[in-house]
């Protein structure tokens, strides 16, 4: 059995596809009886589909144009 | 239709080599789409390691000069991302050396990267919850994390006090979109010590969220 501490050491390995298939079975077990350790996984998974969502700064227009001038001269050579 | 030059290693997807190929024979619209994709996630990356925004600027300008200058060396033996942003890390390690810092190409067990963020005594010495994850309310939802102008500060404040390693896997992996093995050789880590990075990255990520929500950045 795992323990709620182990849980969250594997969580990551659990998300990237490197559990045993053992230690998935053990991993879902725990989850299925520790509202704890659902709450850590839910938390998680939100964490980092937010961070993925996170919006880029709008691409500075002068930096762009100074951007393509300098593709136009490295075009010419 | 074009027929690839034989013996092209693998790495580069197709639309890869189309791109570089367009670039090469002067299309500005494609060399303005590659940066235009790009451009957000290299900035991220060189504010990891370089003080100041307008530094972080000049060494992704200096980036895509050298690409260009380099693009027709382009084999294509990993993917055009991985060989753009591997660039504009050495750029960036670089600059923050001239700056006075010196960041590590990769560093596991280094004094700041060690400690996944998880306090041990969050847990019972059997390994339960002593101290169990706070309830989000509605924020448990990546849409109820993002709708909320301040957590989305505590988010980018979370990645920025990340040590620059853990920083650079976390915006590789879960900002980029991209791949382990792309991350493991822009990084040239294996693909464990990538792994133990991410983890420790998200874990810290996480941890910062569950003590700042609902507080005033």
């Amino acid at each position: 059995m795992l323990t709620c501490k182990q849980m969250t050491e594997l969580v990551t390995d659990c998300l990237e596809g490197k559990l045993s298939i053992w230690q998935r079975l053990m991993f879902q077990m725990h989850l299925g009886m520790c509202k704890h350790c659902r709450a850590y996984v839910r938390q998680m998974k939100a964490t980092i589909a937010a961070v993925g969502h996170l919006p880029d700064e709008p691409i500075d227009p002068k930096m762009h144009e100074e951007l393509m001038r300098r593709f136009e001269n490295w075009k010419s050579k | 239709m074009e027929v690839l030059p034989p013996g092209l290693p693998r790495g580069a997807g197709a639309p890869d080599l189309d791109q570089v190929r367009r670039i090469l024979a002067g299309d500005a619209a494609a060399f303005s789409e590659l940066v235009k994709a790009q451009q957000g996630i290299l900035l991220r990356l060189a504010r990891g390691y370089v003080r100041t925004p307008a530094s972080a600027e000049e060494v992704v300008q200096e980036t895509w000069l050298a690409v260009l200058e380099g693009l027709s060396k382009f084999e294509g033996r990993s993917s055009l991302r991985t060989w753009i942003t591997h660039i504009l890390m050495n750029k960036a390690r670089t600059r923050a050396t001239r700056e006075g810092r010196s960041i590590p190409m990769s560093s596991l067990v280094s004094e700041e990267e060690a400690g996944s963020g998880l306090d041990e005594s969050r847990f019972t010495p059997g390994g339960s919850w002593s101290s169990p994850p706070t309830s989000w309310g509605s924020q448990d939802t990546p849409e109820g994390l993002l709708l909320n102008a301040e957590t989305r500060t505590h988010l980018e404040s979370a990645i920025d006090e990340l040590p620059p390693v853990q920083r650079s896997v976390l915006t590789m992996r879960d900002l980029g979109g991209m791949s382990a093995e792309e991350v493991c050789n822009v990084l040239e880590l294996s693909e464990t010590n990538q792994r133990v990075l991410l983890h420790r990255a998200r874990t810290r990520v996480r941890a910062y969220l569950e003590e700042h929500l609902g507080k005033r950045p």
